[in-house]
């Protein structure tokens, strides 16, 4: 049997790829759209025993992200996928708990669940895409301060692998111990250790109300130029007041105390996020309170952050709320949290037009510049910014980039675990069959 | 293999740590022989207190020279005999490694020794406004490395989540040997995810660090007494069901509360066939709130008292029963298995009823305590040794419940762990597929399989070598103690 045969074989739908197809380049030769996670295992031993390389999609939405694989025949797209019962989401009101199918806009599943007054506490954000690719790119929203991120929300998942074995872990309950838990290993693994074809998710109660509080804090740089060196070295402020600021703060200080008090108050916000859209000018800070009593609990962070500007409370989110500062060039910034603002000087320092945005109290930042930024320049930017942040523990990786942007540069960059993650890797796909090349030290 | 096999690695282990840092002396020995879970005992070959992360990869680096199994063990409270000693290998005990290493209010996090103990993170930042909020009830004495290989939970873990949740970032040794970092920000597969609650089986965690939460601003602890569990049943749906998810939720039936009354005279509110104990915590108005609601449920669906607790001292009090239940029975029974089983939250009545029918057929009484917000039960079955067979049947009660547990969609453990002690419930839960995938993980980490062999998983496997990277035929399979598959 031929391979096209084959693949038609499997049940799934099988076309030929076009160039819009294409992941990060690369144009796949078929793409299938199958079904159920039996007709994704038996795509795989296909692909097994034709030796394609197969790379699985969602909405595509972050198809391009990590490195362009380094070939591409089969697409598994993952939108048909339906769970056993024929069902996109079986959803268990009592038990606070929802299986759903990868195929599955995020979206889709969080209105499902909106008339039960339930929600998966996991923002939309990066244009969400589907459960899956959520999933393998492990992108979380402003909430991840309160919630942790989609590792913390996934309590099961289903894998196939690329040898077509279909693997479960974790279960239905929130509380479960028996076994690794796959699910941690599958999300953020960008494909390359099998197709995710249902996640089991613990949910929370859709919160009674819900405040933001807003802030715009002055220009940090007065003529729009960093000072030569702002505050000593990893000295974090404790919460410092501003009165008893350092007499060489600048705005990034005081940004600094202000996240601190903010992170540490008792009103306990849900999310605290950083807009900053051009680096001459100031950025603004919001905070979403939720949950019972969030109109007394906005007032008390209102007052704190009236300290630092005039402060404004809304029941509506900020337009650019869980939404990506840009897409063309898109990095990523990680730093532990006191770090947030040398991590904003750092990719402010080339004097490059960025846009950051992110959960500045997680001190998880998006960055992004235009498409036409300079390639030397980028890559000096990006050298540059984990040079700086490589003492604190910090890490930038390039998610979203045109392939001419990034021929020299690393989009993932360093990371101390690299040789047991091939090692994972050998072992899930010893045929590198899987999205090969496209994560972490081309694994 | 022979004590005298262990004689050559034992004096390695001594030149490297000096004699007092290795036991070898039978007598010494057996203080190590088993860990909470008291049934399962075996005398370790050689044990070892190592001081350092270094010294404990060189004693891994010996052990993989001379193919000895290596088990780790913290303060040896386990449940589920994760910690059991090899009597062929060598047992690292984390003792002598507890140093608080750094706090750091600003970053909210602390790193600490695998041998610090739980509830030493928090006394380290008491007043500060932080704590580590998994809290197993044996938070005293057990440690931090042990809760990483476990991934504990506790009582508050309805709202503050597992062990995993909160640590997030991890020094292990390797099976090999290698000192390796595995970071939260580091790009790459969720090391540190896989990692924490893989009892051991994927190396030594020597240094954790912890996310320190904000002491929440109030505190409400509820205690509200039911007929029966049914009603009290009632009362923990309708809270769910309200939107509320409080910091904890606990349930006690008839024969827990008669116990923990004779243990440690709790006085819960006479006649109650059920206690429900209700922890709501964060910001006061919230807290505020939510009480006014909880206790509106509670009267509606039948609690017949309720008493509240504001200040630290109350709150001890209404804890004091819940959290002597289980050396509590002790007092009602001359010997007991303390189970641990999940189902989801909502077959919780059935699964109750169920147990209560397997403890009339088979003459066995059963005390329930469980944490009911999140369906995590840990029936006490009761029974006395020095009648024939009811060990047996008690066994045989116990395992049924886990049967439930599995049939009802739920798990063979929330928090006590596979262990020695489950790994034969595994292949019950899990396909064999799901296993060997597993095992694909044990083998990238621990590809001879070498540390805390046994556990988890129910039959010992071999990792076959990575395609293109193959070695010549594994020393087991060479020697015809093992095949290779």
């Amino acid at each position: 049997m031929d391979t096209l045969e084959a693949l038609r074989a499997t049940g799934a739908g099988i076309r030929e790829a076009t160039p819009g197809d294409a992941v990060g380049g690369v144009v796949p030769r078929w793409v299938a759209s199958p079904g159920s996670t039996g007709e994704v295992a038996a795509l795989m031993r296909v692909s097994a025993g034709h030796d394609l390389a197969v790379v699985p999609a969602g909405d595509g939405t972050k198809l391009d992200w990590g490195n362009p694989p380094e070939r591409c025949d089969l697409l598994v797209d993952t939108r048909g996928l339906t769970l056993d019962n024929g069902l996109v989401v079986e959803h268990s009101s009592g038990d606070l708990v929802a299986r759903v199918s990868a195929g599955l806009p995020l979206g889709t599943l969080n209105s499902t669940l909106a008339g039960t007054r339930q929600q998966l506490a996991l923002d939309g954000t990066l244009r969400a895409g589907t459960v899956g690719g959520t999933l393998a790119t492990a992108t979380a929203g402003p909430r991840r301060f309160r919630y942790g991120t989609a590792r913390d929300l996934l309590i099961g998942v289903t894998v196939v692998l690329a040898d077509g074995t279909v693997a479960h872990s974790g279960g239905a309950v929130v509380k479960n111990v028996a076994g690794y838990d796959l699910g941690k290993l599958f999300t953020g693994s960008y494909g390359t250790l099998g197709v995710i074809t249902e996640a089991v998710f613990r949910l929370h109660p859709m919160p009674a109300d819900r405040r933001w509080i807003g802030v715009d804090l002055p220009a940090p740089w007065s003529g729009g130029v960093p000072a030569p060196q702002g505050r000593s070295a990893g000295a974090g402020t404790g919460g410092a007041s501003p009165a008893g600021a350092a007499p060489r703060q600048d705005g990034l200080d005081r940004l600094d105390a202000l996240v601190t008090e903010l992170a540490a108050a008792q009103a306990e916000p849900a999310a605290i996020e950083l807009d900053w859209p051009d680096p001459r000018g100031g950025p603004s800070v919001a905070v979403l309170v939720e949950g019972a009593a969030a109109g007394a609990r906005a007032e008390t962070v209102r007052k704190l952050m009236d300290e630092y500007g005039t402060a404004r409370i809304g029941t509506e989110a900020p337009a650019w709320w869980a939404a990506p500062p840009g897409e063309d060039v898109l990095l990523e910034v990680r730093v532990p949290p006191t770090g947030a603002h040398r991590a904003l000087r750092a990719v402010t320092a080339g004097g490059l037009p960025v846009r950051v945005r992110g959960s500045v109290a997680s001190a998880v930042l998006q960055v992004s510049l235009p498409a036409g930024v300079d390639r030397a320049a980028f890559a000096d930017l990006v050298a540059g910014v984990r040079e700086a942040l490589r003492p604190l523990g910090g890490a930038l990786t390039v998610l979203a980039a045109p392939p001419e942007l990034v021929r020299e540069v690393d989009r993932w960059g360093p990371s101390g675990a690299q040789a047991l993650m091939r090692r994972v890797k050998e072992r899930f796909d010893p045929g590198r069959r899987m999205s090969p090349g496209r994560f972490v030290g081309g694994i | 293999m022979s004590t005298t096999a262990l004689d050559g690695p034992a004096r390695r282990f001594e030149e490297l740590l000096g004699h007092r840092s290795v036991i070898t002396d039978p007598v010494r020995l057996r203080t190590y022989e088993c860990d909470g879970l008291t049934h399962h005992r075996v005398t370790p070959g050689v044990v070892v207190l190592p001081e350092s992360a270094e010294q404990i990869a060189a004693v891994v680096r010996i052990c993989n020279e001379h193919g000895l199994p290596f088990v780790a063990r913290g303060a040896g409270t386990g449940l589920s005999g994760g910690a059991l000693p090899r009597s062929d290998g060598v047992l690292i005990v984390t003792a002598k490694m507890r140093r608080i290493l750094s706090i750091d209010l600003p970053d909210r996090r602390a790193t600490v020794e695998p041998g610090v103990t739980n509830l030493a993170i928090t006394e380290a930042v008491r007043g500060l406004g932080r704590y580590y909020a998994p809290d197993p009830s044996s938070q005293q004495v057990c440690t931090i490395g042990g809760n990483v290989a476990e991934n504990s939970g506790g009582a508050h873990c309805l709202k503050y989540g597992f062990t995993v949740n909160h640590v997030i970032g991890l020094e292990i040794v390797t099976p090999d040997g290698d000192i390796v970092e595995l970071t939260e920000n580091d790009p790459g597969y969720d090391l540190l995810g896989a990692f924490v609650g893989s009892e051991g089986t994927l190396g030594i965690a020597t240094k954790v660090t912890v996310r320190l939460s904000r002491t929440p601003e109030a505190v409400t602890t509820l205690l509200a007494a039911f007929e029966d569990v049914e009603r009290g049943g009632r009362a923990v749906s309708a809270i769910i069901g309200a939107g509320i998810v409080p910091a904890a939720i606990e349930m006690m039936d008839a024969l827990a509360i008669e116990a923990a009354e004779a243990a440690v005279s709790c006085a819960y509110p006479e006649g109650a066939g059920a206690v429900l104990i209700v922890e709501l915590d964060g910001p006061a108005e919230e807290v505020a709130h939510q009480f006014g609601e909880v206790t509106r449920i509670c009267r509606e669906t039948g609690a017949f008292e309720l008493r509240v607790a504001d200040d630290p001292a109350q709150r001890a009090a209404i804890w004091k029963g819940r959290k002597s239940a289980f050396a509590a029975v002790g007092r009602i029974s001359p010997a007991y298995i303390v189970q641990d089983g999940v189902v989801p939250r909502t077959a919780l009545p059935g699964v109750l009823a169920s147990i209560d029918r397997l403890s009339h057929e088979y003459g066995i009484r059963v005390a329930n305590v469980f944490h009911a917000g999140d369906g995590n039960l840990h029936p006490l079955v009761l029974f006395d040794d020095a009648e024939p067979g009811a060990a047996e049947r008690a066994e045989l009660v116990s395992g049924r419940i886990l049967d439930l547990c599995i049939e009802h969609g739920g798990s063979i453990t929330g928090e006590h762990g596979v262990g020695v002690d489950k790994s034969r419930y595994m292949p019950r839960m899990f396909t064999g597929d799901d296993l060997d995938t597993m095992q694909l993980v044990r083998c990238a980490f621990d590809p001879r399989g070498l540390s805390n062999p046994g556990k988890v998983f129910p039959t010992p496997r071999l990792c076959g070598e990575v395609p293109g990277v193959r070695k010549g035929v594994h020393p087991l399979v060479e020697a015809g103690r093992a095949e290779q598959f």
